[in-house]
């Protein structure tokens, strides 16, 4: 196990799917000379030249419609979107024709191509920079969307995403580029579907994705730690299809739990979850599932706006106490 | 010229005459532009009686476009695509016109299995790519198409048909600008037929001539007599040697007119009766006919047989199928969503 960042984990699976399959490509804007503002295809255009690592210009809906067409007869685009916000552009040509066109063809086509995007708040880059888009893609039928919240699946969550048939979408997120953590030395497929328990525990289920894995670890720890609750840490790395499985037997477990979501919270991930623990876990819970959300506001610019607007780890140890009568009360 | 098989028919090799069409071809091509007008007239019956569900846009009056193109082009070799006036598209590219009414029908025999209706034919063994329904979408699906010939180095070209509206769409330059500057081999067709559903192209665009615009991307462009098939097929010729001779993109307007409403849904309020009558007087199959008459290679008579011989044809073999054809199981409602059995959605190291 090499301990690799986000980005190099990404750069390495480009990589290798580059170099087993001539049929892929990948494009997007600023990832050929430049190297891809996220260095994610670092290197890669010197490699395997202009007619693989496309520059793009500026046109998120047309490039991401041409990937489509390539797909169609068999060539195997990964999309760089540069940021999430932008991919509000090419919504048009995702929704419309990659999620659709293996349907309303009878199953004669299908657009496998792969679409990746940073999403997320990240650093005071106010309200066209800060969207979170997962929500929008995982209510369209025939796309996967997957997130991942560590290098190990960002690596293997884009080597099986370019060979598998159906379209993908990749959530990333601006501030976890340069986190670091372990990727297996051998080649890895990580499934496109199910979920991971970040951490095991026995009294309250904390369901997160892509950066809220990762308050939910902080606030497992500080539970743990003040508190002796001890909270399972579920990672939904996959939000289209859910795992309703992976879910059901961890409430199973804790009888207890706190959806958290970086995005707003209406009609979102968070609000996904509460459906399925009402549908299907009513009878396991002992108290009122939570969600933990951001503020429905667009991002502001301000620093202290912008922090009060997305939760954090003290959210969610304060959401888990408020299931727990008695204890939290200091 | 560097002639490539396929769209040289059986007279003259020869610099003039490969923009010829030869009597045989040319009747061949009537025939198949009446049949169009009597499968699209059909389908306006089916839909009257309801037999026929959604959105239905028809081709009548603008049958020389699609034809003189692909008879330039190959069709079934050559990937084509376009929007939701797609039906004839189809079968010209090679589609079974069975399978295309069965699909209007919404039949499980339907060229899309009758998940797609009459705005999303597709035909992909006969390289037929679609018909899309989000004007300007197939733009860029062009594009990606040629960038996958161009990778493959293969002899093919991408067509695609759309009405003069699209070009009004995002997608319209942004693809044109990417065509341009990756050298794809793309010929763009544009029906100019004067209506963006009921608005009047003098009314929603600024440049009418459409074949100008694409010079904002330093494509070379040209315009014909989209009611002429002969004219259509002489600068489709040079379109599409253009393009498959590896000068990338290629932009052909041709000038046509649409009889039918944009869709079924509609009154025809926005247009006069008078112009509708002009244009009637330059229908594309009269052209071709009268032609055809005057250069003593047709008579009316034979002309009135073939019709009837097509009317037959619609009736016996196509209509039939498409109503005798069973309706798709409920049970499959949620089969074409996503690939099945994909090995890469388990991971692991497959």
């Amino acid at each position: 196990m090499a301990q690799m960042r986000y980005w190099e984990a990404i750069r390495r699976a480009h990589d290798e799917e580059l170099a087993h399959d001539p049929m892929v490509i990948a494009m997007g804007e600023d990832i050929g000379v430049a190297g891809g503002t996220y260095k994610a295809t670092q290197g890669l255009y010197e490699k395997y030249g202009p007619e693989r690592i496309i520059d793009t210009p500026i046109s998120e809906n047309g490039y991401t419609g041409i990937g489509i067409g390539a797909s169609f007869v068999g060539v195997k685009p990964i999309i760089e979107i540069m940021s999430v916000n932008f991919a509000w552009l090419a919504t048009d040509q995702i929704v419309n024709t990659a999620a659709k066109v293996r349907y309303m063809s009878g199953g004669q086509l299908s657009a496998p191509i792969v679409i990746r995007s940073p999403g997320g708040t990240a650093h005071q880059l106010g309200a066209q920079h800060s969207a979170r888009m997962e929500k929008v893609f995982m209510g369209v039928a025939g796309l996967r969307v997957v997130t991942p919240s560590n290098p190990r699946q960002a690596y293997g969550l884009l080597k099986s995403a370019v060979r598998c048939q159906d379209p993908v979408f990749i959530n990333e997120h601006e501030l976890m580029y340069n986190m670091k953590g372990e990727v297996p030395d051998e080649e890895y497929f990580h499934p496109l579907e199910g979920s991971e328990v970040a951490r095991p525990g026995r009294d309250v289920t904390l369901l997160g994705y892509n950066i809220s894995v990762h308050w939910c670890l902080q606030a497992a720890d500080v539970l743990s730690r003040e508190h002796g609750i001890e909270a399972e840490v579920l990672d939904l790395y996959a939000l289209s299809p859910l795992d309703r499985e992976g879910i059901k037997a961890s409430v199973a477990r804790t009888h207890k739990a706190v959806v958290v979501e970086e995005a707003e919270a209406p009609v979102g991930v968070g609000a996904e979850v509460m459906a399925i623990l009402n549908e299907e876990c009513f009878f396991e819970l002992d108290a009122p599932p939570r969600r933990v959300s951001a503020a429905n506001v667009p991002i502001p610019y301000n620093r202290t706006l912008e922090k009060a607007a997305i939760p954090n780890a003290r959210d969610v140890v304060q959401a888990v106490l408020s299931l727990f009568p008695g204890k939290g009360r200091n | 010229m560097n002639v490539m098989p396929g769209y040289v028919r059986e007279e003259g090799m020869g610099e003039q005459n490969t923009l010829l069409l030869s009597v045989t071809d040319k009747k061949r091509l009537l025939r198949e532009m009446l049949y169009a007008r009597r499968f699209e007239e059909r389908c306006y019956e089916a839909y009257v009686e309801r037999k026929i569900g959604g959105f239905l846009h028809l081709y009548s009056g603008q049958e020389a476009c699609a034809h003189g193109v692909l008879e330039a082009a190959r069709p079934g070799f050559d990937y084509v695509i376009t929007g939701y006036r797609d039906h004839i598209h189809a079968i010209k590219c090679g589609a079974d016109p069975r399978e295309v009414m069965a699909e209007l029908y919404g039949k499980e025999t339907g060229s899309s299995r009758g998940r797609g209706g009459s705005m999303h034919i597709f035909d992909v063994k006969h390289r037929f790519m679609g018909g899309y329904a989000l004007v300007g979408g197939p733009f860029p699906l062009a594009a990606g198409i040629a960038k996958g010939i161009k990778m493959k180095g293969g002899e093919e070209i991408s067509i695609c048909f759309l009405g003069d509206a699209a070009n009004n769409q995002g997608t319209f330059h942004e693809s044109l600008n990417m065509a341009k500057i990756w050298e794809l081999p793309v010929l763009y067709v544009c029906e100019n037929n004067l209506y963006g559903i009921g608005t009047r192209i003098d009314r929603s665009t600024a440049v009418l001539d459409q074949y100008k615009r694409a010079a904002a991307y330093d494509i070379p462009a040209s315009q014909a007599d989209g009611q002429d098939v002969e004219a259509v097929y002489a600068a489709a010729v040079k379109a599409v040697e253009h393009v498959r001779s590896g000068n990338g993109p290629y932009f052909l307007e041709l000038k046509t007119y649409r009889y039918r409403g944009h869709s079924m849904s509609d009154s025809n309020a926005y247009r006069s009766k008078e112009e509708e009558r002009e244009w009637l007087k330059r229908d594309p199959i009269h052209i071709l006919r009268n032609r055809l008459i005057d250069a003593n290679a047709l008579t009316l008579d034979e002309f009135k047989a073939m019709d009837q011989e097509i009317l037959d044809e619609i009736e016996n073999e196509v209509v039939r199928f498409a109503e005798e054809s069973p309706e798709p199981a409920v049970e499959d409602l949620e089969k074409y969503v996503l690939a099945e059995d994909d090995p890469y959605v388990r991971g692991g190291r497959v």
